[in-house]
């Protein structure tokens, strides 16, 4: 079997297999987060990890596939669903539009530049109160899946049914991303983030490759900006602000944001671990940040990649 | 003409604050390379152990000096403990870690002092004094004649010393510059000590007008970094132009456009800057050696 496959495998069997140990229905919540949040992290490992570009605002593209779910039912009339989509066109034309004069720039300089156009998406959505409800944050639209599987025959629990749609989306968007990474694109991607130069040399269009790696990775905030919406029925700007996507981008580190399964295994502790320290709740930002950079000095590949590699160490001894 | 007169005035007050933000950044980066996100934590923390020194009685001087000296202890047991450990690490490996201290830093304040806001009253009084029918306070006075002050000492320190020639040395080439016998670990320590220092001194002088409390870090930092990245990074004379226009242009839109808009300023100038110019407005061209 290949890694592919097998990865894909792991993943689909944690997903049904956790249920099981859940002490109680509270739990679908946080495992429908978890997903929610590896969604958008998958991107960036496109983005960040297959590429080589940093984005501190993609909780920007995030915000953008929120509000249209909360926005687009009311005053266009579109059922969510095609909120939804709408919210990752206008994420993806976005993204398109700023990626190509922002992405000649390298680290820091693409990390501002980046940052900026995050805070300038939260600063619209929580100005434009008249539209957007302000800071407050505004209702969002029920999607309507629970009372179709009703009419079917079918009575589901609001959290049952989001762990599932959300643990079927993330396992879709996993794969699409393992699929890329083996593809021609994925190789001139890999080859781009070693050397732009010997990438050139070998004849790939570089700016253009970086350009569709953001526009693809603004896409999955965007989808997962807008599930997020759906789950919580209610959205603020906080899902477009810089710490959102300090926090996107720490999980897929975190986890190793060279794999995907790794940048998955960073959003499930990232998203878990507040929920465990509510009782140290006065700690949490301590243990956060001390977690964040511990793990950058002892663990610089990320948690998974660094334990893959013990383990592996140990068998050829 | 009083309209502008006044803008202008609360434009240079907080220019001056983005100056010095700006100026840390700099000496940071030039010593190790690294864009310090904690930055803003200095600031919340010379305004907060100020506060906090003289609310247990102490006079203000020695409250402030108290604040700053602490501050600056802070900013070398960053480097000692976190930015030292991971030389060499790739760019979002060490933007995470500075994220993650100020996050720490936050954390720590909000436990350490409180989560209340604070402030304590300017240093000449608060009787606004009046200038050709603008209004200005005096502790504006304070910030803009304390931030011409640090700039005008780290000068003369850069160029009239020798530790401060060391210090212009490793930036430029660590290497050479441990060659010709610099302790560069000790000059990263002071880099980060001095940081740390200006930082808190803008925290110092500006809380009395604009308040603090243990969550203002990360805002002042975004603010200080569109400031160093639009003079040109690295440049201390470009984090001084940087920081004065930003926060002039910060006021004028604020005055004549839309106040809820004058934070997007920074950074829609910062997106056309880069976009545009990207080594900043005063920043050297460099090409990438292969």
């Amino acid at each position: 079997m290949k890694p592919k496959h097998l990865s894909l495998l792991v993943l689909t069997l944690l997903v049904v297999a956790a249920p099981f140990f859940f002490p109680s229905g509270f739990y679908y919540r946080i495992g429908a987060l978890i997903f929610i949040n590896a969604i958008a992290v998958t991107g960036l490992v496109i983005l960040i990890g297959y590429a080589g570009q940093i984005s501190l605002g993609h909780a920007g593209f995030a915000g953008i596939g929120a509000y249209a779910c909360a926005l687009a039912p009311e005053h266009l009339g579109l059922p969510p669903v095609a909120a939804i989509l709408l919210g990752t066109a206008l994420s993806a034309a976005l993204a398109w539009l700023v990626g190509k004069p922002i992405l000649r720039l390298h680290g820091y300089y693409l990390g501002v530049a980046t940052l900026g156009l995050g805070i300038l998406i939260s600063m619209v959505l929580s100005n434009e109160a008249q539209w957007t409800g302000g800071p407050d944050g505004i209702a969002v639209p029920d999607l309507g899946l629970r009372g179709l599987l009703r009419d079917l025959g079918w009575r589901i629990g609001a959290g049952e049914l989001w762990y599932g749609l959300a643990g079927t989306v993330m396992i879709l968007g996993a794969w699409l991303a393992l699929n890329l990474f083996d593809s021609p694109t994925g190789r001139a991607l890999r080859a781009l983030h070693g050397s732009e130069v010997a990438a050139r040399t070998m004849g790939i269009d570089v700016a253009r490759h970086k350009l569709h790696a953001f526009v693809v990775s603004a896409v999955y905030a965007s989808v997962s900006g807008s599930l997020l919406a759906l789950m919580n029925r209610l959205i603020t700007p906080d899902v477009a602000g810089f710490m959102h996507s300090v926090q996107m981008v720490t999980m897929a580190v975190l986890g190793g944001v060279g794999s995907v399964l790794g940048a998955i295994f960073g959003a499930t502790i990232l998203t878990a671990l507040p929920q465990l320290l509510t009782v140290f709740h006065q700690y949490e930002h301590m243990v956060l940040g001390l977690v964040m950079i511990l793990v950058m000095i002892f663990l610089p590949d990320g948690l998974l990649p660094s334990l893959m590699k013990r383990l592996r160490g140990r068998d050829g001894e | 003409m009083a309209d502008l007169l006044q803008f202008l005035m609360s434009g240079l007050t907080v220019g001056a604050v983005y100056a010095l933000l700006a100026l840390g950044f700099t000496i940071i980066f030039n010593a190790s390379g690294v864009v310090n996100f904690a930055q803003g934590e200095f600031v919340m923390l010379g305004g907060m152990g100020t506060a906090f020194a003289i609310a247990a009685g102490l006079p203000v001087p020695l409250a402030a000096l108290l604040a700053i000296l602490g501050t600056a202890a802070v900013g070398v047991a960053l480097n000692r403990l976190a930015i030292a450990p991971a030389r060499g690490a790739p760019v979002v490996s060490l933007i995470i870690i500075t994220i993650g201290a100020a996050i720490f830093l936050q954390g720590a304040a909000g436990l350490l002092f409180d989560k209340q806001i604070h402030r304590y009253p300017g240093f000449s009084g608060e009787a606004p004094l009046r200038l050709a029918g603008a209004t200005l306070l005096p502790q504006s006075l304070w910030v803009m004649a304390g931030a011409a002050l640090t700039f005008a000492a780290l000068w003369l320190f850069f160029t009239r010393t020798l530790t401060g020639k060391a210090v212009l040395a490793t930036a430029n080439n660590p290497l050479a510059a441990s060659l010709v016998g610099i302790n560069t670990k000790a000059i990263m320590a002071l880099s980060f000590g001095l940081s740390a220092a200006i930082g808190a001194v803008a925290g110092v002088l500006v809380t009395p007008i604009t308040m603090t409390a243990y969550n203002t870090g990360v805002a002042l930092a975004l603010s200080g970094f569109a400031a160093a990245m639009l003079g040109g990074l690295g440049n201390p004379l470009g984090a001084l132009a940087g920081g004065l226009l930003l926060g002039v242009l910060e006021a004028l839109t604020a005055g004549y456009v839309s106040s809820q808009y004058k934070d997007a300023v920074s950074f829609i100038l910062i997106i056309l800057v880069l976009a545009l110019m990207p080594q900043g407005l005063l920043g050297r061209k460099t090409t990438d050696r292969v």
